[in-house]
């Protein structure tokens, strides 16, 4: 929590003169009574309507005093709160942003989503109630506490007795019902579990006659969660009876022994008078304590979420001393690779060497979790190697700058990812390229026809996640996006299987055309698509279980037989 | 002064997703219901199985409050009785302090206290109970409901809003309930007491307290309409923003791949920025409300004290008469700000009654209306001059004539997306057709009850669901009271039962929420399994196998032959093996069945079909 300290340092003069603000205003709400007892004790005693109005207007000016700070307070406090939630979120954003993929799989897009949005929001909310009211009701509990003092110390001796009390019995709700909101969020979420198994599992329910059974599922889980609300809510049916009651008989104890002192001829009556408004205005200030420390917990749990991201280091950097090669021209070589993802025991790729020409093709084929993707996801650094040294053109990629490196590749990923804005922001993507490069670009990935029969053609809008658009047409965006970038070296993650065999080969036609001179790798699953590659990688394992051309594979390497067996029956093979 | 019943609560409102940035209610912009008196009056409706009890609560909160504010002036007496002695002692007469008479009124106060507060804990008591059951009868209600929607129905909606609805929605209906309408009762009788003492008390100082009224109506409604503006802007730069988050960290590889980075960034530090912008003013107006309140209540006190000073001295009313008349004052301008505040409250709540309601509106599946029980089945099924479309104006499949013999198997292709679930939808009857009929063993399956159907037809479909719970109960989907052996046989005859011994705990192994723990292909061989186990006579099947290893593929591959052996069966085809095969091909495209027919026939016919194998031949030879 105090980590996050730093980043309210800036504005750390608002905080201090809004907290000042904050305290003018408990003053002047505490002077107020003390203003009042005068006009009870002196005015009315003496019947002196002059001192009466002028104790008036005086207390007039001191509450508009306070509002006014009050005000100020609010500006400055506003300010601060939100100015610190925006650094805050905004280094978040950029830091995320330096993560490999190593560090951002460890969280997740979802959770990363939240960590970024909801939980520096939950912190903006909760330091504004923090500078408003949590900073309000201690200095409001002090000042009550010092004038019952002034006014009448002995008097104060009842608080002795009924502030425990009260502390006690907001403790003790506290304890018990803490587990059983736990206990209910787990119910509420079990419940949700079920209710979206049965959303996307409607056609299964419905094939297997099961729906009878599921909302008995849900009705079990729906009463175990009712069953527990009820148990949480009586008891905390306590709590405003017992709090209230605690403070009204604090007042009926300080009416008795006020009146004894008064008799006695130690208190006025219209100090008693103003020592129960401050009693209530510390009794006050306990509750919205104890409010605080309620929700307290929810914000650390979210100031320590986002710590851990902002405290994790990127592992990839970009080279201390970089050599900058004039042009690249795309030769990969990969030279005893063995690569483990971060926090696993085996590695998913074992001692991979091979060399990858501009002007060839090199297929990629293998089971999943054969390690296909991790090789791409290595040439493009988004991984570092644990051993050996992945070179192009002869250069350990370690050594190149990020951004050269990465430019120099044109990569379509296994699954698509469209941004929302046109169909040519997303194929152009930040490329300052001419209409005609993107419809050229778009032709090869035979995208052509079904842009121009959108309604805005390369206008149209994509909505976020493209789903505006059906699965095939995005792969097609997507390899459109990549082509565009005419690069040295192009990296196909098994971007083909989502287009029907006849979209597929004028794909692979057209591409084969374009990328002629370029280094090109290609993960697949469909032996059609890697048949006529330069060299085949079969991948077994995270090992190379073979590597050449089809028909010595074939013939030589039994994992890629059987392969190309499971996919095409013998005679259409022969 | 004393606490009423609506002092702080402990239980806060569980952020949904609608609004997590807060701010005092009353600042939130208020979601307006589109029927507020039909369905406040439905929602009664499901209250009145509580009618005794809230009527018990309604009459305790009426007299707790009225309890609670007969407080003060049984203070303000107290004092006056103190004041007295003081005065007294002042002018010498020596009249001492009547104690019997303060105790006597002390006891009467800690009698009211104490009733009051047991009225509070029975009404927070049974209110807990009553909604919460009403919830709980509400939320099974839906249920039951979803398992009579056609399928239309959730293949129209986004799982995330039917979601929201039966939970958001409903607790926000059971928070309510139990908060907020106690809440405005007793403000409403707290108002009325009160206006009522300070009436008794003096006509004169209420007339000038409520003076102050149209003052503080006045700030609320002009900064409260302000910073419901503001609110709302912020609630959409949130979304841009948020919107902005998902895309940039959803695309993370993509955008470092095309050294995007930095544009990412930059357009979301302008946002970032307007969203700076919007919060702390919506956050600073928000602020400024309770200092204004607080102002023109502390005008109000400054008035009572000092008019209520003056007349004291002109003897017109007693010292503990201004006392309890401060007292009330101060307590006045509270339960107006929160009658507006919960007024939006339930406004909100009336509007997520309404979404819950539409649910309970949707139009069911038509009934089964069952003729007869189909047993034995041959497996012979026929489309007979059938129409079907999704929508009225898009007709896709019209006088479709189709015979499959028993023990056939057909074949369903054509590009992805080309609607070849359609053909599922059918046979199943998730959907129902508009002409014609589909017979199976000669019986209109709209003669026969859905259970009836479904025990015929055994589905393996690519998105494999499995749910949360061990790999036993799973299997045991398939089959209501399967055996332990007959769970192991259907294992073993789609070749899962190797993979599920070699995971811990076998088939005991729970499956976590996404089922992450095990491949893609192992899900499939359990799905298979799950076939096996229903054993139904006739199957539809999609063979799709994308993200399956080699090995596990070979095995789904042996698994489904042998599910296929001696059934009429229908293939979602992606192998040309499989498709050659075939005694019947049926075509799709853009949603249609455009071709029908064996290879050959196909293939010399020289559409779709032919164009469609020769591109993969092309390729292969």
């Amino acid at each position: 929590m105090q980590k996050l300290l730093k980043w309210l340092k800036p504005y750390k003069n608002y905080v201090i003169a809004s907290l000042f603000l904050i305290f003018l205003q408990a003053v002047s709400e505490l002077y107020l009574p003390n203003l009042m007892a005068d006009i009870v004790d002196t005015g009315i005693l003496n019947k002196d309507v002059g001192y009466i109005l002028r104790k008036g207007i005086m207390m007039l000016l001191v509450a508009l005093g306070g509002t006014i700070a009050a005000i100020l307070a609010s500006y400055l406090s506003s300010k601060a709160a939100v100015g610190f939630g925006r650094d805050l979120r905004e280094d978040i954003f950029k830091h995320v942003g330096s993560f490999s993929l190593a560090e951002f799989d460890k969280f997740g897009t979802a959770s990363l989503i939240t960590r970024t949005v909801n939980d520096v929001n939950q912190i903006q909310m909760m330091t504004v109630m923090g500078l408003r009211m949590v900073a309000r009701a201690p200095l409001m509990g002090i000042g009550s506490m010092i004038m019952a003092v002034y006014k009448d110390a002995k008097l104060s001796l009842v608080l002795l007795v009924t502030v425990p009390f009260l502390i006690g019995i907001v403790y003790f709700l506290y304890r018990r019902s803490v587990p059983l909101f736990e206990a209910i969020q787990k119910k509420i979420d079990r419940l949700n579990l079920i209710l979206r198994e049965n959303l996307i599992g409607i056609r299964v329910i419905r094939a297997f006659n099961r729906s009878e059974y599921e909302k008995q599922r849900f009705e079990k889980a729906n009463l175990d969660l009712t069953e527990t609300s009820i148990k949480v809510n009586r008891l905390m049916s306590w709590f405003m009876p017992a709090t209230s009651l605690v403070v009204n008989f604090t007042i009926i104890a300080i009416l008795w022994f006020g009146g004894i002192r008064i008799e006695r001829g130690t208190l006025q009556v219209g100090d008693l008078m103003a020592f129960i408004q401050y009693v209530m205005h510390l009794m006050f200030s306990l509750m919205m304590m104890s409010m605080a420390f309620v929700m307290f917990p929810r914000a650390y749990a979210s100031a320590s979420r986002v710590i851990e991201v902002l405290e994790t280091v990127p592992e990839i950097k970009e080279p201390e001393n970089p050599l900058e090669p004039e042009e690249i021209k795309g030769t990969i070589e990969f030279k005893d690779v063995t690569f483990k993802y971060p926090g696993s025991a085996e590695p998913v790729l074992k001692e991979i060497s091979f060399r990858a020409e501009p002007g060839s093709v090199t297929a990629i084929i293998g089971g999943t979790g054969a390690g296909k993707t991790t090789i791409l996801n290595l040439i493009m650094r988004f991984y570092d190697v644990t051993s050996g040294s992945i070179l192009i053109d002869g250069i350990d990629i370690r050594l190149l700058p990020l951004g050269k490196l990465r430019d120099a590749i044109g990569y379509v990923p296994q699954r698509v990812v469209l941004f929302s804005g046109t169909v040519e922001e997303n194929i152009r993507f930040g490329k300052d390229l001419r209409r005609e490069e993107v419809e050229r670009a778009a032709l090869i990935a035979q995208a052509s026809e079904f842009i121009s029969n959108m309604e805005g053609g390369y206008n149209s809008v994509i909505s976020q996640g493209g789903k505006n658009l059906s699965g095939g047409q995005k792969q097609r965006l997507s390899i459109a996006r990549a082509v565009a970038k005419k690069s040295r070296i192009y990296l196909f993650d098994d971007c083909f299987s989502a287009l029907d065999f006849k979209t597929d080969a004028k794909v692979r036609a057209a591409i084969k055309e374009e990328t002629k001179d370029s280094t090109v790798l290609v993960v697949a699953q469909r032996v059609a698509t890697v048949m006529d590659a330069d060299q085949i990688i079969v991948l077994k394992d995270g090992r190379i279980a073979g590597i050449g051309k089809h028909e010595e594979l074939f013939k030589t390497c039994r994992e890629y037989r059987e392969i190309v067996l499971s996919q095409l029956s013998e005679e259409e093979f022969t | 002064m004393s606490i009423g019943p609506r002092g702080p609560m402990f239980h806060g409102r569980r952020p949904g997703p609608r609004g997590f940035v807060g701010g005092p209610p009353m600042v939130r912009p208020a979601e307006k219901p589109k029927d507020l008196k039909g369905t406040l009056k439905r929602l009664l409706k499901y209250l009145r199985p509580y009618f005794f009890q809230i009527a018990i609560v309604f009459v305790l909160v009426v007299l707790a409050n009225v309890f609670n504010v007969f407080g003060p002036r049984i203070m303000g007496d107290i004092t006056t009785e103190l004041f007295k002695g003081v005065v007294a002692k002042r002018t010498g007469l020596g009249s001492k302090i009547d104690f019997g008479y303060i105790l006597q009124k002390l006891t009467l106060l800690a009698a009211l206290y104490i009733s009051a507060a047991f009225f509070t804990y029975i009404q927070h008591y049974l209110m807990a109970v009553v909604s919460q059951r009403m919830v709980f009868s509400l939320r099974n209600e839906v249920m039951g409901k979803l398992t009579k929607l056609p399928l239309k129905f959730f293949d129209s909606r986004t799982y995330g809003d039917v979601l929201s609805r039966i939970t958001n929605d409903i607790d926000n209906i059971s928070t309510t309930l139990q908060q907020s309408i106690l809440q405005l009762l007793s403000a409403v009788v707290t108002l009325l007491g009160i206006v009522a003492m300070m009436l008794a008390i003096s006509p004169v100082l209420t007339f000038i307290t409520l003076l102050t009224l149209p003052l503080s109506i006045a700030a609320t409604m002009s900064i409260a309409s302000r910073s419901q503006r503001l609110f709302s802007k912020q609630q959409a730069v949130l979304g841009n923003l948020t919107g902005h988050v998902e895309e940039t960290y959803g695309g993370f590889n993509v955008i470092k791949a095309f050294n995007r980075e930095g544009d990412f960034v930059r357009a979301f530090v302008e946002m970032n920025e307007k969203l700076y912008d919007a919060s702390w003013r919506a956050q600073f107006l928000s602020g400024i409300i309770m200092p204004l309140m607080n102002f023109i209540s502390n005008i109000g006190y400054v008035i009572v004290c000092a008019a209520g000073g003056i007349f004291v001295i002109r003897r017109v009313l007693e010292i503990g008469d201004v006392q309890a008349f401060i007292q009330y004052s101060r307590q006045f301008n509270h339960p107006i700000t929160q009658t507006a505040n919960i007024t939006n409250i339930i406004q909100s709540t009336i509007a997520s009654a309404e979404r819950v309601f539409e649910i309970l509106d949707e139009e069911e599946e038509t009934p089964d209306n069952p003729k007869l029980v189909l047993k034995d089945v041959k497996g012979c099924v026929k489309f007979e001059n059938v129409s079907f479309s999704y929508r009225e104006d898009v007709p896709l499949i019209e006088d479709l004539n189709v015979e499959v013999k028993p023990g056939q198997k057909v074949a369903i292709v054509g590009p992805t997306g080309a609607g070849k679930t359609t053909i599922v939808n059918l046979l199943m009857r998730f959907y129902e057709i508009k002409k014609g009929r589909i017979t199976v063993d000669g019986v209109d399956i709209r003669d026969i009850s859905r259970e009836n159907l479904r025990k015929i037809f055994g589905m393996v479909l690519q998105d494999t669901w499995l749910f949360s719970g061990t790999i036993r109960e799973n299997i045991a989907y398939g089959k209501e009271g399967a055996t332990e052996e007959e769970i192991i046989n259907a294992a073993k005859a789609a070749h899962a039962h190797h993979f599920i011994k070699t995971l811990p705990g076998g088939y005991d192994a729970v499956l976590n929420e996404e089922a992450s723990n095990i491949s893609q292909g192992q899900k499939q061989l359990i799905t298979i399994a799950r076939a096996f186990l229903a054993n139904p006579e006739i199957l539809i099947l999609d063979e799709a196998t994308s993200n399956v290893d080699t090995v596990t593929e070979i095995y789904i591959q042996k698994a489904l032959k042998n599910l296929m052996k001696g059934r009429t069966s229908f293939v979602i085809a992606h192998r040309l093996s499989t498709v050659k095969d075939a005694d019947m091909i049926l075509v799709i495209n853009n949603g249609r069945i455009i071709e029908k027919g064996t290879h050959e026939e196909l293939v010399k016919k020289g559409g779709f079909y032919a164009e469609l194998y020769k591109s993969q031949f092309a390729v292969t030879s």
